[in-house]
């Protein structure tokens, strides 16, 4: 059966909308910025939140919040893209480059799962959060990070779709063997290409 | 957005052709029993999460790949459609 | 992954509408034409998709505002920012089709059977389902003492205002109304706290069945002042809204 057409309904954001930019296949641009949760938003006090790269059980490393603020920052802008379908363009974040973080310890691994406050996991190849591609993204539009976008602090990774963008992220474990996190384990794609519209898993 | 299950009567009745608003789900993490439609719902996200109110663990997820429903419903312990 | 793929039932419905009728400034009534309808019952919802030209589909959930036996009708308030809410609003005449998925939901309901008194407590356009259940109450002819309490920013914005008001006599309907109040206002105003349910809500141990739909933070708010007023959980059921 096909579905009849509402007369005169119609998306909110329309195709003639869009800036002139490319876009991934399947996307439509965004003005608004939705919030899309698996769980309840966590709210971690700073002075108990911490960011660990852990190994094996153990901790190798971890930062206070002062301690994270100490990090060199950038600011950056770029576009991003919900396997939802909505692409929200130009967004400025402030945040910590993974490298800087990832840098301060020995390691081997390939693989890392982000993990988040609240249970959320997520996992990337160890070269996607490295080379200017991932940053531990405290502000947002030049605001501190609010709690229903990942505040106080989540991970930036914009050229993999979203979800790989860990809200309240509070470490990374590094693996040797790839392990899926939460999305992947139910049907999405192991990596996430917006570009190759990897968006579920075979694709 | 955070709902309850009232809000997945519609997925549920598509999926397995019967009102599950009601029926009784038990948690497998802390053994809260509560009706479908007084859990706690994410949706909107890449998939429908659906949690228990008690203990937040995961009950089940519903996602939609490639056209197709994939429910996952290993967070239950019990799922009784006639209590 | 532990899950198994399901294929998806054919189970929407093609509606006409039928009539429009604006209820408030935001809100409107929209009554439809669904041949093959089974039937519902008052408290229920059901899901609407609308399509556009270019293929794309919204799906949304709303509450059924007639009661068992009436022709179908739901009540949608516009959202300035949704999709799907400025359409039903403003732009959907009669003659236009949708699809239908329902009556969903058999937790949500009630019916004289179910007993009481019933303690109904709406928050903005949760006030529909409980509409319904008002509705299917007088219809019915039950005698099951009733009382509603409808949180409503202003005077204006309350739905249905000519017709919760003839329920005088029969069951009590008070609002709270939150943003302003109108000049000599002898009603409640502000949020829905203990001392106005200490007012409005039966005691316990009369065994009490409430309804309580509205926008989340407001169900939870009340649900928790009423199981703080030693109504059990079994007995408090609650309906969540949310936007677009």
């Amino acid at each position: 059966m096909t579905s009849p057409v509402s007369r005169g309904f119609h998306r909110l954001s329309r195709p003639g909308d869009a800036q002139a930019a490319k876009l991934p296949p399947g996307q439509h641009v965004t003005t608004d910025f939705p919030v899309l949760s698996a769980g309840p938003t966590p709210h971690t006090p700073l002075r108990e939140w911490s960011f660990s790269i852990r190994r094996g059980g153990r901790t190798l490393r971890a930062w206070t919040w002062p301690e994270l603020m100490d990090l060199p920052a950038e600011t950056v802008t770029v576009d991003i893209h919900c396997v939802t379908r909505w692409s929200k363009l130009g967004t400025v974040w402030r945040g910590v480059p993974v490298p800087a973080l990832l840098d301060q310890v020995t390691h081997d691994a390939q693989y890392v799962l982000a993990f988040s406050d609240g249970g959320y996991t997520t996992n990337l190849p160890v070269q996607d959060v490295t080379g200017g591609q991932a940053w531990l993204a405290f502000d947002y539009d030049g605001q501190p990070l609010p709690p229903e976008h990942g505040g106080p602090a989540r991970l930036l990774v914009p050229h993999l779709y979203f979800w790989k963008s860990a809200k309240w992220v509070r470490g990374i474990e590094l693996l040797d063997h790839d392990q899926p996190g939460f999305w992947e384990s139910y049907g999405y794609n192991n990596y996430g290409d917006p570009w190759r519209e990897q968006r579920y898993a075979g694709d | 957005m955070t709902l309850d299950g009232n809000a997945i009567g519609g997925l549920l009745l598509e999926i397995f052709a019967t009102d599950l608003t009601s029926a009784e789900t038990t948690c497998a993490v802390c053994g809260a029993v509560r009706p479908v439609a007084e859990t706690t719902v994410y949706l909107r996200g890449p998939g429908t999460v659906v949690r228990c109110r008690s203990c937040t663990s995961v009950l089940m997820v519903i996602t939609r790949v490639r056209g197709r429903n994939c429910v996952d419903l290993s967070g239950l312990e019990a799922l009784d459609v006639r209590p | 992954m532990a899950g198994t793929a399901v294929r998806g039932r054919l189970i929407w419905q093609v509606a006409t509408v039928a009539t429009v009728t604006d209820e408030t400034d935001a809100v409107r009534t929209i009554a439809l034409d669904l041949p093959g309808w089974p039937g519902h019952h008052a408290g229920q919802h059901l899901d609407v998709r609308l399509t556009a030209e270019d293929g794309y589909s919204a799906e949304r959930s709303y509450s059924i505002a007639s009661a068992d036996g009436e022709p179908v009708a739901i009540t949608v308030e516009r959202l300035d920012d949704g999709e799907v809410s400025p359409y039903l609003t403003q732009e959907l005449r009669p003659g236009d089709q949708m699809e239908i998925r329902g009556p969903i939901g058999n937790w949500f309901t009630w019916g004289p059977h179910d007993g009481g008194p019933l303690l109904l407590i709406a928050g903005g356009s949760g006030v529909v389902p409980l509409r319904a259940i008002l509705r299917h109450r007088q219809r019915s002819g039950s005698k099951v003492p009733a009382r509603l309490l409808y949180s409503s920013r202003s005077l204006e914005d309350v739905i249905y205002r000519k017709e919760l008001d003839q329920y005088r006599g029969s069951a009590e309907v008070r609002y709270t109304l939150t943003r302003r109040q109108p000049p000599g206002w002898g009603g409640f105003s502000g949020r829905v706290d203990d001392a106005m349910l200490a007012r409005i809500a039966w005691p316990a141990s009369q065994r009490p069945l409430a309804f309580i739909c509205g926008p989340t933070p407001f169900v939870e708010a009340v649900a928790e002042l009423l199981v703080a007023r030693h109504y059990p959980e079994s007995r408090v059921k609650t309906e969540r809204f949310g936007g677009a």
